[in-house]
């Protein structure tokens, strides 16, 4: 009898306290940088797609909600020839940040994406890649990767010696 | 032969395990996960690798130990081993992360990246971090043709390639050179690889420096595909493939393990024809010619039914079945224009061929080898046709029998048959007989103790002198001869001294009398007490099938036409122009005012149809094929029901119904076809029987297509609507078109796919089978049509 | 003429404050959990109001096929009638009432029995398991405290010796009854909030396992109907306990009666809230318990002391 006179009396002392809510849009809410919101596909630091679509990201996706197709260009570059993000299905968990080798992939602070009809929910390549880096500077894939595709020959990335001189005897 | 089993310790169990096997395979056959590179069940062992060490112990006692390396470990009784010891782990972690130190940082952009041995053995050998410091040895790469890319950083120098291509398929022009931590795998100069087997270096390689390119052009990591087993339609060996799908295409044939049959490998033809399939050629709508334009137009589906009415109801019809098309197809096409009026398409010289070929199987007293048994065999006889190009596999299989010899000469000296390099090193060039007599020379001509090349009548003429020799009869003409018969001499005193001799021989060359021949000698062979088989290879991959059943030859049709009561003639993927001759086929269309094709790819019959159904391929279809074996198996539709394609039998099926000429033949599923065919022709019950049917499930789930992690469901069709579709059902298969489904290991007809746990790479095919390189789990695929004679 | 206003007003005024207790609820419940609660429409979210009822006046009539239709639809005019009609005898102040009846109380007390029958009905033409349910429920529920919430006003009924509300208003001219029917006032505050079924004794309509009780079914404004019904009950029982217990519209001269009577009225049902706020909902079991074998013994004694301290008052 006395706790149930002692909820209502708390309750009642509720009255008197800050106010939780926050004042959404007017005021806009922090939104630390690794936030996970809006999904994007970012570039190298020379301009071009980081996207290798290795379909790592679509294989995380415990919604499975990210489609592509790899394509290659005229240097044999692997690039997405589509890269579709379902977002009626995204649940924002971030994996496919994880998962992705090249730092293509990146979830930022921003979750304004409400849209009046659901397939414009579903994003292609065009409505996903920004024109610079994103949230990570200065990594470019193919600059350690072993391949030559136009970014850099073989035995000239950072960590490599020369290609080996089949021909040569002595070693 | 009786094998005394031995009692071996391992990890603290006892097995009984056969002595004949190394230790790595035994422990593989077991269940074990042992990591290994070099080994290949096929290609036995050489202990190049290090990476299958495990602990021996010399008795109980013995606590110590020394590590060994298993796949050089013969199994010997009381043998005691541990594969899970510590000493045993760090060994493996030291060996793989040295593997590792010149691999570069590409499995993102890797094709072989999620299918690839090395990434699995890594993970099972638990090297997870790189302490290397220094550069990378690098690599340049070469131009290897349009099937194989060639990224040769990746190469952990495990000598699989070249040991498969050279030791194994024989090919010539790739190899190993430089030495130590410069050894390189490629060719001599750039160039396309010659082998008719190249394409087997993708899945023999355990990593990434051979990769496909026809996958490459629309490349699909392997858990993104949709896969359905089928059968290689390109030749009559009855290979059995995995056909890879994704976003309605296919994208790769892999091989599917069939332990009598293509064992673990495929011919190039087998796993890169399948590019057509996707082709911009391909027939999607119905056609029908416009009268007054003379031209095919797509038409809706009312138009169609008018159309097939017209052409149908009240005529006299005329079918034209094809041998590359299924045994249902077939059969619907000869229940609906009625089995006096259906044709097989094939030219009456063919014709003919093929039914003496049927008496020779069926009648003979021998019975016709698997490629495994060719496999075995200890003498071959290639009588009047080229194997490598009618049945690439068949001649891989004759390459591995011409070891038998050396296999037999090495157990003699004490050498196990899996020491692959010690076997090889003790046999030089010894070599099991093989005798070719063909036309022209062969890509087998280097295995031959004995070539003759010569035409066909000669080629038949030594058959018969061989068989009178071996039969002790004085030969009717050889005495003009007299080279002739110092060859068939020699041929006959070995195929005698054989154990089980293998004639090979087949319908290349259109000669009736190399066939005969081929079928005394196999026959004078059995009188004498030996064990021959024959195999006779049919031009088509479902020939033999097609010959099975009732019907006339095309030269049969032509009579029948010209004498002028034909009005409606159906063609059943079949192009008349590649069989018989461009006068006699343009006058039949000219003759019949209904033309009806059904084929999925426009060539110069096809363009002459009135009415053009397009019916699916391999990958569209759900079907039975009978191999030259005699082998009947089902390949299954990858690809869902699309439009307009569907399976021949199903077109034929809804004319039947639209145009209500016959109330009996309905056919709603494929069982009901089966089950009618195998009525219809009692001698195709086994078909019915043993392979099954959709209503099959497996712990009562069907068969998933896709594999568990299949990823982009639901997005991949939402840029055409965000509400996703249900999945497509399958009434005709046990198998599935999503992931849902029973995903273990299922009876080997049904495998979409290889996967197990930890072995995401075609490796994880020994866990689909008894042993490695054994029959699959639950006996091969397919069923044997004609009973096995010894 | 002068009736027709009155009238007008009684059956006005209560349906305004309960329309408008539908946003006081809101905004109240979003102060004791630290939220401001709509405050979007209109001046303070007053609007809200408004757009709920436009909303649900826009809403599809929904009948399900499996219902029975007339009773269906009958069930919520039952309870809105019912309550309404129970405002008839409330004196607002001591001129401002329809209907000074001698036997007032009872009169509210058949009502408010009459108002089973709209939940019973309503959840038996449903047609379904969670209605069903649902007032099942909710009859034994009202039925229970129907017992003690007519035998708490015994006591008032004594010490004031009439039947008629305006009259036990004027006999608390000299104290409000609720000091000495304290235990009454409880008794009577409790089974007040049963009999409307508010939180904490909703179980006729716990969403937790009925989804929502006897109005599963019922949509768009006959929902409306019950959702007001609950408010109107909320202030019936509010004004009953001022007019019982807080002597009415008594109050220091400088207002007006009215204002006396609504603002007292006005702290009832704000109570109201907070106890909703504030407590959880029992067992079903311990709800009946706590009606039969605490609440009346506590009444009967009630009445057993009142009488035997009026027989003492007036011997003496």
């Amino acid at each position: 009898m006395i706790s149930i006179l002692r909820s209502i009396w708390f309750t009642f002392l509720h009255a008197f306290h800050k106010r939780e809510t926050q004042g959404y849009p007017e005021k806009k809410p922090y939104l630390p940088p690794r936030y996970r919101g809006r999904i994007i596909l970012s570039r190298d630091p020379d301009g071009k797609e980081r996207c290798v679509a290795c379909n790592l990201c679509a294989a995380a996706c415990p919604v499975d909600c990210i489609a592509l197709q790899a394509a290659n260009d005229y240097n044999e570059r692997r690039y997405p020839l589509f890269f579709r993000i379902n977002f009626s299905r995204c649940i924002f968990c971030g994996f496919c940040e994880e998962a992705c080798p090249t730092y293509a992939i990146q979830l930022i602070p921003d979750f304004e994406m409400g849209e009046y009809d659901r397939q414009n929910m579903v994003y292609e390549k065009e409505n996903l890649l920004i024109s610079g880096e994103g949230k990570y500077h200065g990594y470019n894939f193919y600059k350690v990767a072993g391949v030559d595709m136009g970014v850099k020959g073989i035995g000239k990335g950072e960590n490599e010696e020369p290609p080996v001189d089949l021909k040569d005897l002595i070693h | 032969m009786e094998v005394i089993m031995v009692k071996i310790q391992i990890d603290g169990t006892f097995y009984e395990v056969n002595p004949d096997k190394n230790l790595l395979h035994t422990c593989l056959a077991l269940g074990f996960d042992i990591p290994y590179f070099c080994f290949h069940p096929a290609l036995g062992s050489v202990g190049a690798c290090r990476m299958c060490a495990v602990k021996k112990f010399a008795n109980a006692d013995d606590k110590k130990g020394r590590i060994v390396m298993s796949c050089m470990e013969p199994v010997t009784d009381g043998l005691i081993i541990s594969t899970s010891d510590p000493d045993i782990k760090v060994f493996r972690a030291a060996v793989i992360e040295s593997l590792m130190t010149n691999h570069p940082h590409d499995c993102p952009i890797c094709d072989e990246g999620g299918e690839c041995h090395l990434q699995d053995m890594t993970v099972m050998s638990g090297h997870n971090y790189r302490r290397f410091v220094f550069k990378k040895r690098t690599y340049s790469n070469q131009y290897l043709g349009p099937f194989i890319h060639h990224e040769m950083n990746r190469c952990i120098q495990c000598y699989r390639c070249v040991r498969f291509y050279r030791d194994y398929a024989g090919g010539r022009d790739l190899a190993v050179s430089g030495s130590a931590n410069h050894v390189y795998f490629g060719r001599q100069t750039e160039g396309a690889l010659e082998s008719e087997f190249s394409g087997n270096l993708i899945e023999v390689c355990p990593t990434g420096v051979f990769t496909d390119k026809t996958l490459k052009e629309h490349y699909t990591r392997k858990w993104d595909m949709t896969y359905a087993p089928s059968i290689c339609i390109q030749c009559s060996a009855g290979c059995n493939i995995t056909v890879g799908e994704r976003y309605g295409s296919v994208r790769r044939i892999l091989s599917r393990y069939n332990g009598a049959v293509n064992g673990y490998f495929l011919c190039d033809r087998g796993r890169f024809g399948y590019l057509s399939t996707n082709s911009p050629e391909r027939i999607k709508g119905i056609m029908v010619r416009d009268p007054q334009e003379n031209i095919q137009k797509e038409i809706s589906r009312d138009g169609y039914l008018s159309v097939i009415n017209s052409a149908i109801i009240g005529k006299k019809i005329a079918g034209i079945g094809s041998p590359v098309a299924s045994l249902e197809a077939n059969f619907a096409l000869e229940a609906m224009v009625g089995r006096e009026n259906f044709y097989h398409g094939i030219d009456g010289e063919k014709f003919d061929l093929e039914r003496t070929a049927i008496q020779i199987l069926k009648n003979s007293s021998v019975h016709s080898p698997s490629l495994k048994e060719i496999e075995r065999s200890d003498a071959v006889l290639i009588l009047g046709e080229d194997p490598a190009i009618s049945a690439p596999m068949i001649a891989l299989a004759v390459r591995q029998a011409s070891r038998n010899r050396s296999i037999r000469m090495a157990a003699k000296s004490g050498i196990p048959s899996w020491n692959d390099a010690a076997v090889r090193e003790l046999a030089q060039k010894i070599k099991s007989p093989v005798f070719i007599a063909t036309p022209l020379t062969t890509s087998l001509d280097d295995l031959a103790e004995l070539r003759y090349n010569s035409p066909t009548s000669d080629i038949a003429r030594l058959g018969s002198v061989i068989s009178s020799i071996i039969d002790k009869i004085e030969p009717l003409s050889a005495g003009s001869d007299k080279s002739l018969n110092d060859i068939a001499q020699r041929i006959a005193g070995v195929l005698m001294d054989a154990e089980n001799p293998v004639i090979i021989t087949g319908l290349q060359h259109n000669d009736k009398k190399v066939l005969q021949a081929a079928a005394n000698i196999t026959a004078a062979l059995h009188h004498n007490g030996k064990k021959p088989s024959i195999s006779i290879i049919f031009p088509e991959c479902n020939s033999l099938g097609l010959a099975l059943m009732e019907g006339g030859s095309l030269d049969n049709l032509f009579e029948v036409i010209l004498q002028g009561d034909v009005e409606t003639l159906i063609i059943l993927e079949n192009d008349l122009y590649k069989r018989a001759d461009k006068k006699k086929v343009d006058s039949i269309f000219k003759k019949c005012k209904n033309v009806i094709v059904l084929d999925s790819l426009l060539n110069e019959t096809s363009k002459q149809a009135d009415i053009l159904l397009p019916s699916g391929t391999f990958a569209e279809s759900t079907g039975t094929i009978v191999s030259s074996e005699g082998r009947g198996q089902r390949y299954y539709r990858v690809l869902p029901v699309n439009g307009h394609i569907k399976d021949s039998w199903k077109h034929i099926s809804e004319m039947i119904e639209i145009t209500g000429i016959s109330k009996d033949l309905h056919w709603e599923h494929f069982d009901d076809i089966v089950a009618s065919f195998t009525d219809s022709y009692p001698f195709f019950s086994k078909i019915r029987e043993i392979i099954p049917g959709s209503e099959f499930r497996f712990f009562n789930e069907k068969i998933a297509r896709q594999t568990i992690r299949f990823s982009g469901r639901t997005a991949m069709n939402a840029n055409d609507s965000v509400s996703e579709p249900k999945p497509p059902g399958d009434d005709d298969s046990p198998l599935s078109f999503s992931m849902e489904g029973y995903k273990g290991v299922p009876p080997s007809d049904l495998v979409s796919y290889y996967w197990s746990p930890g072995w995401n790479s075609v490796q994880a095919t020994n866990k689909y089978m008894d042993e490695p390189y054994g029959s699959a789990k639950g006996g091969n695929p397919g069923v044997l049509l004609f009973d096995h004679k010894t | 003429m002068k009736y027709v206003f009155i009238i007008a007003g009684v059956l006005l005024i209560p349906l305004t404050i309960a329309a408008g207790l539908i946003w006081v609820e809101r905004r109240l419940l979003a102060l004791f959990q630290d939220r401001y609660g709509p405050n979007r429409v209109g001046p303070f979210g007053l609007i809200q109001v408004l757009a709920d009822v436009v909303k649900i006046f826009f809403k599809e009539d929904w009948i399900p096929p499996f219902a029975d239709k007339a009773v269906f639809v009958m069930a919520p005019g039952i309870l809105i009638a019912t309550i309404l009609l129970t405002f008839a005898v409330i004196p607002f102040t001591d001129n401002f009432l329809v209907l000074d009846s001698n036997i007032g109380i009872l009169f509210f007390l058949g009502n408010s029995s009459l108002g089973v029958y709209s939940i019973v009905l309503g959840g038996w033409a449903s047609n379904s398991k969670y209605s069903l349910l649902g007032s099942i429920r909710a009859s034994a529920q009202m039925l229970t405290y129907e017992v003690f919430m007519g035998l708490s006003l015994v006591g008032v009924v004594m010490m004031a010796d009439s039947f008629s509300l305006r009259e036990i208003v004027e006999a608390q001219q000299g104290g409000w009854f609720f000091i000495p029917q304290f235990v009454a006032f409880l008794v009577f505050f409790i089974a007040g909030i049963a009999e409307t079924h508010r939180t904490p004794f909703d179980i006729p309509e716990a969403e937790g396992e009925l989804v929502a009780g006897y109005h599963s079914e019922y949509s768009g404004m006959k929902f409306g109907m019950f959702f007001v019904g609950e408010y109107l009950g909320v202030t019936l029982i509010s004004s009953l306990i001022v007019t019982l217990f807080f002597g009415g519209w008594l109050g220091p001269a400088f207002l007006p009666p009215a204002f006396w009577f609504f603002l007292k009225t006005g702290f009832f049902i704000c109570l109201f809230i907070l106890i909703r706020a504030s407590l959880p909902r029992p067992r079903y079991d311990q709800l009946m318990e706590l009606g039969w074998k605490v609440l009346l013994p506590i009444v009967l004694l009630n009445i057993l002391i009142t009488g035997a301290i009026l027989i003492y008052n007036s011997s003496l």
